[in-house]
């Protein structure tokens, strides 16, 4: 494993029951005298991925060109562009859910073979089975994976208590609300301590005030575990609000289109003046974009039926898939 | 309350009537038996422990042939359902051979497995497997996909995704089929019993009426639908009942 060398924001405030635990957290990936050294392979590198796939009416269609990206270990990279431009099933590459027709990922400088708890997605409906209590559901990566039960049940209380749900270990996940749901999906991806956090619209189906919140305990939680983030968005701001790095796509096929480095100070509010300068920066580039998806939905009519190998007819992977 | 009261109403009604033209006499008591005789025939059943042995090798023979349809069955229905090419093929098959009644496989069954247990084993078997076979195909078509790729995405793969993500994912969508495959199972088993001197309930009833013993033979049949009635309220109701407590939905059945 690579050398975890990144920046600690310091002047987000820690909740004290949590800060105790700092010390925990250190001990999968964060190491904060660490000489910063810029290590050497990225965590994440993508070099030159390109997919497509055949639509319903047996013509081939590029929907990713060439896509080249290298996250740094710890890094919160957060990913725009109109629906449409496969940005999720971007995601879905980099989880080894499906492969590219051609590049590489490499995570650690190793290529991608199938999924890996090394890097793990988070849904935008949250995906949580149903069928098992809310402390199950977090401890289903490590029971995969063949931990001790005494050890499962102990990290199953510290993630819970880390996005403050240890009240609800024993709840299943329909009396929970969607934030709850969204926090719960969070603890379960932590609690396989994956390296690489891939979230996929997490927070796009939830209200206002309830994804505020959640901006605030993710970055938090992003400080306290030192996990590199990859953040799929169709929401300019929030991809300001939470990236050190904001990547453009360009819509159908989906290319890189633009780079914007964050530099502003956190912690960073959706409102903040500053946030809304650099969303109409982004905004003015983007809006091209989305221009071209809106006439491409008034010809079609109806956007084109994805076929994925092997998971076919999959609504996640008609890419982006939510309205702007 | 008042569900209780019509129950009660609708049972006693029947009962009545059963009653008034058992004594009415328009056919003799061997082809029409009375309430009682049934009661009677029920109750001297039981005495000399026929019956009880009966339910015992019947309910051995279901559960076995039930237990192997459901393995069988759900292997087959989830290979159907991720398999293109035997979703085209073996897909049509599956629900032509539906319309086959069970008992039209017991010639086969003699054939390959004689006069034994095998034979009606294996006839519980094709009465059930169809079933269980096309709801779990039908259940992992319709189970929401994200669970398949969350489980995989959590290092879930082979036999651990099927068993703790697969198979419980699609448990809302099977449960009905399941029963169905129950039902099916349990009424091949008596037509196969009762066309093979083999103990069981099946047995029970055609020794009935070898005897020109009515009553008998009414007293077994309401044996066979309390059983079936028991297993579907105990077991399958248990399973609906936890299936809503942990979804919160009201499963399809």
């Amino acid at each position: 494993m690579s050398t975890h060398a990144h920046k600690l924001p310091s002047q987000v405030p820690v909740p004290a029951g949590i800060a105790v635990r700092r010390n925990r957290a250190s001990l999968f990936s964060l190491d904060r005298h660490a000489p910063v050294i810029a290590p050497a392979i990225p965590k994440v590198g993508l070099d030159e991925i390109c997919l497509s796939y055949r639509t319903e009416k047996g013509e081939r269609l590029l929907a990713l060109d060439r896509i080249s990206l290298e996250v740094k270990a710890g890094e919160f990279v957060c990913i725009v562009g109109p629906s449409g431009c496969g940005k999720s099933t971007l995601l879905h590459l980099i989880a080894g859910l499906h492969s590219q027709t051609s590049g590489q990922i490499l995570v650690d400088g190793k290529p991608v073979q199938g999924p890996g708890t090394d890097r793990l997605l988070i849904f935008q409906e949250h995906g949580l089975f149903p069928w098992l209590t809310v402390g199950q559901n977090v401890e289903f990566g490590m029971k995969m994976k063949g931990v001790p039960k005494p050890v499962r049940r102990e990290a199953t209380r510290y993630y819970l208590q880390l996005v403050h749900l240890a009240k609800f270990e024993n709840s299943y996940i329909h009396q929970l609300s969607g934030g709850m749901r969204q926090r719960v999906a969070i603890a379960r991806a932590l609690a396989t301590e994956p390296d690489v956090l891939l979230m996929d619209e997490p927070f796009a189906a939830l209200d206002a005030q309830t994804r505020d919140l959640l901006h605030d305990e993710l970055e938090r939680i992003w400080n306290e575990t030192g996990r590199t983030i990859i953040f799929v968005t169709h929401n300019v701001r929030e991809a300001i609000r939470l990236g050190d790095r904001v990547v453009l796509l360009t819509f159908r096929p989906g290319r890189v289109k633009s780079e914007f480095q964050i530099d502003l100070p956190r912690p960073r509010h959706l409102e903040d003046p500053s946030v809304a300068a650099v969303a109409g920066d982004i905004l003015n580039e983007l809006r091209e974009e989305i221009n071209r998806s809106i006439e491409a939905e008034y010809q079609d009519g109806v956007r084109p039926h994805i076929d994925l190998e092997p998971e076919k007819t999959d609504r996640g992977q008609v890419a982006g898939g939510f309205g702007l | 309350m008042k569900r209780a009261a019509r129950f009660i109403i609708f049972y006693a009604a029947l009962f009545g009537l059963w009653t008034l033209l058992a004594k009415l006499k328009i056919w003799p008591p061997y082809l029409f038996p009375s309430p009682w005789g049934v009661g009677e025939a029920l109750y001297a059943g039981f005495q000399d422990h026929s019956y009880l042995i009966a339910i015992r090798v019947s309910m051995e023979r279901v559960l076995i042939g039930y237990g192997i349809s459901v393995v069988l069955g759900m292997i087959l229905g989830l290979g159907v359902a991720s398999n293109k090419f035997l979703e085209e093929t073996m897909g049509g098959l599956l629900v032509s051979l539906q319309s086959l009644p069970s008992i039209c496989w017991w010639p086969l069954a003699l054939l390959w497995f004689g006069l034994s247990q095998n034979a009606i084993l294996f006839v519980v078997i094709m009465g059930s497997l169809l079933s269980v076979t096309l709801a779990m195909e039908d259940g992992r078509k319709q189970m929401p996909k994200i669970f398949g790729q969350a489980g995989r995405n959590l290092g879930a793969k082979g036999f651990k995704l099927f068993w703790y993500v697969l198979l419980p994912a699609s448990l809302p969508f099977i449960v009905s089929g399941l029963k169905q495959g129950w039902a099916f199972a349990w009424r091949s088993l008596i037509t196969a019993e009762m066309l093979y001197l083999s103990l069981g309930l099946g047995q029970v009833l055609m020794m009935g009426r070898d005897l020109n013993d009515m009553s008998a033979v009414l007293a077994v049949m309401v044996l066979i639908i309390a059983i079936g009635y028991l297993v579907d309220g105990i077991v399958f109701k248990s399973m609906e009942r936890s299936l809503q407590h942990r979804w919160g939905l009201t499963t399809a059945s």
